[in-house]
């Protein structure tokens, strides 16, 4: 791509610059490129083409352990996986983990904000130990779960349920995988509410205060209102990488009683089936959804979502 | 007055209190039973009746643990190098530069930080295996910078947004030449947020499990996460729960040390790029 082609871009939109452009101008654009080239290259290199090729692998017939009958199948693939059972209770249970637990993380996280923004003593303590479960290496802390509910082992299932397994009944197990995503993420939501907290004036809520607002209509008509944006912000993160998760359940109950999620069966797939084709498809699969969800996220929440004003600013 | 100060402090207290055991317990447990002999390993006691080293020495004797170990460490710090290096470079453009092109770059970070990872690990796996990259450290460094890189470089902007760029003039006004004025005035203000940056990084690098466990296969290349979850014992009949824990608090240790000596940069970069973005 030529340096023109580029520049015309904003030339139009500003007809007065299009004759003139400035030699420092035009040196800070070539270094501006420059800068980013190396960044934008490696991103677009390792995500672009490796989605490309899998769309095109989910269109063959392609089994590692028969590779000579590799075959181009068009859409078969897809007939194949939407048609499974597997995927689709897969799919269920991401949806249900990634609602339950964004949904009780939101409350918990703006909870543990209020703490973390408000508290009167020992923020620095509190702070601290809130980011250990964001820091911590999400396998350590699952089998730290796992553990716990482990029969004889754990002190939580010798407490909860002192002759059953949790870890290896559907419900409890899920419940298990569920607390383990809120425990370790909750942090996460805290800090990036906290952030929007701190964007509430203080006056306007000493005025609210003085009008005789309770406490509960100062939060939901001052602070809420200015809190939005980094609510979606949270909320459009979380629920993208909820809908990832993979090593809680690997660790908890290795998919066993139905509980993969769709990142899980895909990785069977791949590694204990080798089948490229059906794993490709499922990648393809999710990867749709996940932009068809990032989309309704934007869609519905407007100029709100990140990085739509950032490359305004200067 | 005096009563009210005192209640809320309590109050206050009482939720600290909440926050910091709900944090803490499962990573207390886990230390727990990595000091734990094994007999008593099963005796399901939150604080360990016997206490004993053994589980950190048996590690420390398996090459299985050493060289995961290794892998760790190395894989992370050149991806976080790597990741740190490029994402001032596009940070310090964004935030400095007028240039086209910016906004695009800007959007493809954000959609590369909601990407799922699973759906490159099937193509991934067949790329490197054609490459010859599978089951190496590049193999993994490479995605590792792709998706350490939307972070870097929100968090790099945010904080090359709040430095006074006028200083710079006016040190080279003072009779400073251009390196002088970068050395001595911008860098040690820009400083903070590069190496804040750099502890976010590391923490997504050293955390990862997908990429680790499905783009290696042998010592060569596995990282700890995955070498745990492989983890058999010293025979076959034994439990590796012992060995597992100890390995896990050996990981968690420089979380800790990070967390314990830079809360407060760490919890600025977090929350800096989420509200200026």
């Amino acid at each position: 791509m030529s340096v023109q082609e580029k520049v015309r871009i904003p030339a139009q939109r500003t007809p007065k610059k299009k004759v003139a452009l400035s030699e420092g101008k035009k040196q800070e654009r070539k270094l501006g490129w420059l800068l980013c080239a190396p960044a934008a290259i490696v991103m677009v290199a390792v995500t672009a083409y490796p989605i490309i090729y899998s769309v095109w692998l989910s269109l063959q017939r392609y089994d590692l352990k028969f590779p000579e009958d590799r075959e181009f199948i068009g859409l078969t693939n897809y007939v194949t996986v939407l048609s499974n059972n597997y995927w689709w209770t897969a799919f269920g249970v991401t949806a249900l983990i990634t609602v339950i637990s964004v949904t009780v993380e939101l409350i918990l996280g703006m909870g543990l904000a209020l703490i973390m923004h408000k508290t009167l003593v020992g923020r620095g303590l509190v702070r601290t130990s809130a980011l250990i479960p964001y820091g911590i290496v999400t396998v350590v802390a699952a089998f730290s779960w796992r553990y716990a509910w482990t029969p004889g082992t754990g002190y939580l299932a010798n407490l909860v349920s002192p002759d059953g397994a949790p870890l290896t009944e559907r419900a409890s197990a899920l419940a298990i995988i569920i607390f383990a995503e809120i425990w370790k993420t909750t942090p996460f939501m805290a800090l990036l509410l906290m952030a929007g907290l701190a964007l509430v004036p203080d006056d306007l809520l000493k005025a609210a205060s003085m009008d005789g607002a309770s406490w509960w209509q100062r939060f939901t008509k001052v602070m809420l209102p200015v809190m939005k944006p980094a609510i979606l912000v949270a909320l459009l993160f979380r629920t993208l990488d909820a809908f990832r998760i993979f090593d809680n359940i690997y660790v908890l109950s290795a998919g066993a009683n139905e509980t993969s999620s769709v990142s899980m069966i895909a990785y069977n797939n791949l590694m204990k089936g080798l089948n490229l084709g059906i794993g490709s498809t499922m990648s393809v699969l999710i990867f749709l959804t996940v932009a068809i969800i990032a989309f309704i996220f934007v869609k519905l929440f407007g100029t709100a979502a990140p990085g739509s004003d950032d490359g305004e600013r200067r | 007055m005096a009563a009210t100060t005192t209640s809320d402090k309590v109050k206050w207290g009482l939720l600290d209190a909440i926050v910091v055991v709900f944090a803490l317990v499962p990573v207390l447990w886990i230390v727990s039973l990595s000091f734990k002999t094994t007999p008593t390993l099963t005796d399901g006691n939150f604080i360990p009746r016997d206490w004993t080293w053994d589980n950190y020495k048996l590690i420390f004797q398996t090459d299985q643990f050493v060289r995961a170990l290794i892998n760790s460490i190395g894989i992370a710090l050149i991806s976080t190098l790597i990741a740190v290096l490029l994402g001032t470079m596009a940070a310090y453009a964004i935030s400095r530069l007028d240039f086209p092109g910016k906004k695009a770059l800007v959007g493809v970070s954000l959609l590369i930080a909601m990407f799922p990872q699973v759906s490159l690990v099937s193509p991934l796996f067949n790329i490197e295996r054609n490459t010859g990259l599978f089951d190496t450290w590049p193999g993994l460094i490479l995605p590792y910078i792709t998706f350490a890189l939307p972070l870097a470089i929100y968090t790099l902007s945010a904080f090359f947004k709040q430095i006074p760029w006028d200083l710079e003039k006016a040190a080279k006004m003072d009779g400073a030449s251009q390196g002088e004025a970068f050395r001595k005035v911008i860098a040690p203000l820009a400083a903070p947020g590069v190496f804040t940056t750099a502890i976010l990084v590391f923490i997504f690098c050293w955390n990862d499990f997908l990429f680790a466990i499905s783009l290696t296969s042998t010592e060569r290349s596995r990282t700890v996460p995955v070498a745990l979850s492989f983890f058999t014992g010293a025979s076959q009949f034994e439990d590796p729960t012992g060995a597992i824990s100890a390995a896990a608090v050996v990981i968690t240790i420089p979380i800790i040390l990070f967390v314990l000596f830079f809360q407060r940069r760490i919890v600025a970069g977090l929350t800096s790029g989420a509200v200026k973005g």
